[in-house]
């Protein structure tokens, strides 16, 4: 499939400013971040969530933990796909039992990652809360999974793609609408 | 990567170096989950693994077990021994009524080489080879590779020596295929009775004489005597075989310097490993077991997890 | 009864004869052989035109497996597998139950291939009782029912003192002892040949000097009784080099090879395709180039099936249960001429004499000639003809075959057996 780029959603100053008001957020839902800890959700979660700490650093001085999450074992889907897919490693080095974990992906979309991080989170331990923050909300859900904080709420079509990209692995960091060509 | 689109896994010899590396590198998250807390996660939920093993394994077989247990696919075993096959019934319909079972892989041993390939142009279910005769052991020879590469952090280049009953050893055989594909030196050390034929045309120098085999190696990996071998003249004695090829930590020194030792276990020691070097630092063979653990439960993610239709042959 | 072929190229060898011609064929009997012989009218016509007419083919070395193991083949289906395959003689190996070690049982095989009344059946009689290997046949008594030569196949005489017996009292009857050479010590569960191959492949070994001791040895008291010794299935140099040494020393040797050891390597065996499991062992490609090399030579006698049929359930088996044996009477002049002679390795005059003069001379027997007088058996082969090996549709009960599958050009067209059509097209007349 080949994809073209249809519209710039937000560039990199727009996702900074984006993430400078969630970590407010989660700053202030939380009252502090003493409890809180971040992982994000492979692939460009754990650059987000990377972001994220730095921002909170910067308010509050204090640097949560950050961990990454592979959800692929979690999936409702494999057994529908074609390959099994790529599995990579979980790398949460903290303790998450007792903690407020705040699970950072890049779009939520359909609530299916977020409900196979939930489970995947569960059997590392037991968090006294789990909140979640997303770059981006497409809409579409079909799980009953909102998420707590957001950086920009984008109304989608399901044909069309939504794609963040980020420093660490894109190079930039900016989010397109994308459709398919062919 | 085309590994899940394999319908069997037979053994190493028809396997691309690409398939093994996807193999090797699955394991690593896999290794990750033995050692959590929880020792479970949901990806072959569903999915049934029946381990059939006409030749006793316990190691082996639990291995496969608790690598399916882990991945929440449910796993059983077909005691052959006190079945069908005290009732004559053949190895094809053994395989046909496991088949109607349901179970979507068949973990099988047997004594016959070539056992497996017969059992895949059979089944519609996955086979997956734990030892067949003196062909093959893939997933030994793969958990050794891991065991190796994470000690070594490559397997590029390394000199391999596999000592000991070299012509009835599928381990040995399976090691070979695999580790010349990733250019290893790989020498095989034994009394010439144990030398198959035609060795060196699989790009492997035989020794005879341990103490020359052993210069200069990055591993070594000892095999067992099978003493059950022994009803023929392969050769005189335990006590000359101990005398002459089993490893002590004197060896090491021959060895490159951070020479590790392999074992596939059950070790037979004081015959062809010496207490006090199965028991040093140097000795992986702890570790292999684990790695046994995770390498298979790479091997059945990726056999089982994706979808059916994508099968081929 | 007159049945006149027509318009062939006519190759009998013992007769030194290779041209476009015609036979006669009165009463079963070869009447006479020329150019332009007149249409009388009162004679069937074969149009022969565009192939090859020869003398009937004879397989001197096949597995009927009857009696008591008629569910691996009998010697109807046997000869109906003969007859298609383009053979008018086959002599049937004793390793039967009971083993043909005595009169009776000898007089069994002829009396039900002449009631098959499709091919010329010949018991072999076993060397020792049972096929022991310790205690000789009556091999007098066999004789007298018709057996044309004593073997122990597949169960190969170890101890040396009682093949000296064997070939010496066998020699006193003037009957060749057919040997096959096999140093079970040697060759002891193994699988396929010994080699680069057994090695890749994990299979245990038979190394190629497990034939070649046990040829030496045969030879050397071939010499020392100057009794007639034939050599089975030889498949290595190594035999090759001692059967033409004692043939040039003036031993009573001689010798056959089979269709597949001349055209398959052991790297056949790699998918563990237990119809690749044969004694001898497919062996290396070095020893198939010699084996090819010299039946172009001359050094080989003839070319013998060793239809070693079997029921299904021997083969559709692990590799190491499997039994060792190919059914191949329907297949071996297609594959001799799809992979010999059409590739120019075998001239098609030798390829004739080696099914028809060669081992009529293996035996001593007056067959395998169009010599007028003499029975009407002829083969006639479409040199151009392609098909399809399809063990489904073999007349014989066994469907064990590598060359299952393989597509070939030169197959039988037309046996006749003692002046009547059996077979045309592969299919019973």
């Amino acid at each position: 499939m080949k994809f073209r780029e249809k519209a710039l959603i937000m560039d990199e100053a727009a996702i900074r400013r984006a993430l400078t008001r969630i970590a407010h957020e989660i700053n202030e839902a939380n009252k502090g971040v003493e409890e809180v800890a971040l992982v994000g959700i492979r692939r460009r979660g754990g650059p987000l969530a990377h972001q994220l700490a730095s921002q909170i650093e910067n308010i509050e001085g204090i640097k949560p933990p950050v961990g990454v999450l592979d959800i692929t074992l979690y999936r409702d889907d494999l057994t529908t796909l074609g390959p099994a897919p790529i599995v990579h490693r979980t790398e949460v080095d903290f303790d998450v039992t007792g903690k407020i974990i705040v699970l950072v992906d890049d779009v939520i979309f359909t609530g299916r990652t977020a409900r196979a991080a939930l489970d995947a989170l569960m059997d590392l331990g037991r968090p006294k809360r789990i909140q979640l923050a997303v770059l981006i909300d497409r809409g579409h859900r079909e799980l009953p999974i909102k998420p707590d904080f957001v950086g920009k709420n984008v109304p989608t079509s399901r044909e069309e793609i939504v794609s963040v990209c980020v420093e660490e692995i894109d190079g930039e960091n900016k989010v397109i609408i994308e459709e398919v060509i062919e | 990567m085309r590994f899940d689109r394999r319908k069997d896994l037979l053994g190493l010899r028809d396997i691309t170096r690409e398939e093994i590396e996807v193999i090797l590198g699955t394991a690593i998250p896999m290794k990750d989950i033995i050692r959590r807390d929880v020792k479970k996660v949901p990806a072959l939920r569903g999915k049934g693994v029946i381990t059939v093993f006409y030749e006793n394994s316990t190691r082996t077989r639990t291995s496969f077990e608790l690598a399916g247990k882990y991945l929440s696919a449910d796993t059983s075993n077909l005691a052959v021994s006190t079945s069908s096959v005290q009732k004559g019934e053949s190895l094809k319909d053994t395989i046909k009524t496991i088949e109607m079972m349901g179970p979507d892989v068949l973990v099988m041993r047997h004594s016959c080489s070539g056992a497996p390939h017969y059992v895949a142009r059979n089944t519609t279910m996955r086979v997956i080879n734990a030892g067949d005769g003196i062909n093959e052991h893939p997933t030994q020879a793969l958990l050794d590779m891991y065991s190796i590469r994470e000690r070594k952090g490559t397997l590029e280049g390394l000199k391999v020596a596999i000592v000991g009953d070299i012509l009835h050893s599928r381990v040995a055989r399976s090691n070979i295929f695999g580790l010349s594909k990733f250019g290893c030196e790989l020498r095989v050390i034994g009394p010439s009775t144990l030398i198959p034929p035609g060795i060196d045309k699989l790009g492997v120098k035989a020794y005879a004489n341990l103490e020359s085999g052993l210069k200069g190696v990055d591993v070594i990996n000892v095999l067992r005597i099978q003493k059950e071998r022994q009803h023929g003249a392969l050769f005189p004695s335990i006590d000359e075989y101990r005398e002459l090829y089993m490893i002590r930590p004197e060896h090491l020194a021959l060895a490159a310097d951070d020479a590790i030792v392999l074992h596939p276990g059950p070790m037979n020691r004081g015959i062809e490993i010496s207490t006090e070097l199965a028991e040093s630092p140097r000795c992986i063979v702890n570790e292999q077991v684990s790695n046994g653990v995770a390498v298979r439960m790479a091997i059945l993610y990726l056999m089982l997890g994706g979808g059916r239709d994508e099968i081929a042959g | 009864m007159k049945l006149l072929v027509k318009g062939g190229r006519v190759i009998d060898p013992g007769n030194n004869i290779d041209e476009i011609c015609d036979v006669l064929i009165i009463n079963s009997k070869i009447a006479a052989i020329g150019r332009d012989l007149p249409i009388t009218g009162d004679e069937d016509v074969v149009d022969a035109g565009g192939k090859i007419v020869c003398p009937g083919f004879i397989d001197i070395h096949a597995h009927f497996r009857d009696p008591g193991y008629e569910y691996k083949e009998d010697i109807i289906t046997g000869s109906k597998a003969a007859a298609v395959g383009g053979f008018t003689t086959v002599c049937c190996m004793p390793n039967t139950d009971p083993v043909i070690h005595n009169g009776p049982v000898a007089s069994y095989v002829r009396r039900k291939g002449e009631e098959a009344g499709l091919v010329n059946v010949l018991p072999i009689g076993s060397i020792t009782r049972n096929l022991e290997g310790e205690e000789l046949s009556e091999m007098a008594e066999l004789a007298e029912a018709g057996c044309i030569a004593f073997s122990d196949d597949g169960n190969p005489v170890m101890r040396s003192d009682v093949m000296r017996h064997a070939l010496e009292y066998a020699g006193m009857l003037n009957l060749p002892i057919f040997s096959h050479c096999e140093d079970l010590n040697l060759s002891r569960d193994g699988q396929m040949h010994e080699g680069y191959y057994s090695t890749l492949y994990g299979l245990q070994g038979i190394p190629a000097e497990a034939e070649e001791i046990m040829t030496a040895r045969d030879v050397e008291l071939a010499s020392l009784t100057g009794a007639r010794l034939h050599v089975c299935h030889v498949s290595t140099r190594g035999a090759l080099h001692i059967i033409e040494e004692a043939k040039s020393s003036g031993a009573h040797v001689t010798c056959e090879v089979t269709p597949h050891h001349l055209t398959l390597t052991d790297e056949a065996v790699g998918s563990y395709d237990t119809d690749t499991k044969v004694n001898p062992p497919l062996r290396s490609e070095d020893h198939v180039n010699a084996l090819v090399k010299a039946v172009s030579s001359g050094l080989i006698d003839c070319i013998a099936t060793d239809h070693a049929p079997h029921n299904v359930e021997s083969k559709d088996c692990e590799y190491a249960k499997a039994s060792f044996g190919i059914s191949g009477i329907e297949t071996a002049v297609p594959v001799i001429m799809d992979r010999l002679v059409h590739t120019g390795l075998l001239d098609i005059v030798e390829m004739v004499r080696l099914f028809t003069l060669g081992p009529s001379r293996v035996l001593g027997l007056c067959l395998g000639t169009l010599t007028p007088e003499s029975k009407a058996d002829i083969t006639i082969i479409d040199p151009d003809a392609i098909g399809r090996v399809d063990p489904a549709a073999f007349h014989s009960k066994g469907k064990n075959t590598p060359f299952k599958g393989m597509e070939l050009r030169g197959w039988p067209w037309m046996t006749i057996s003692g002046g009547k059509i059996v077979a045309r097209e592969g299919r019973l007349v």
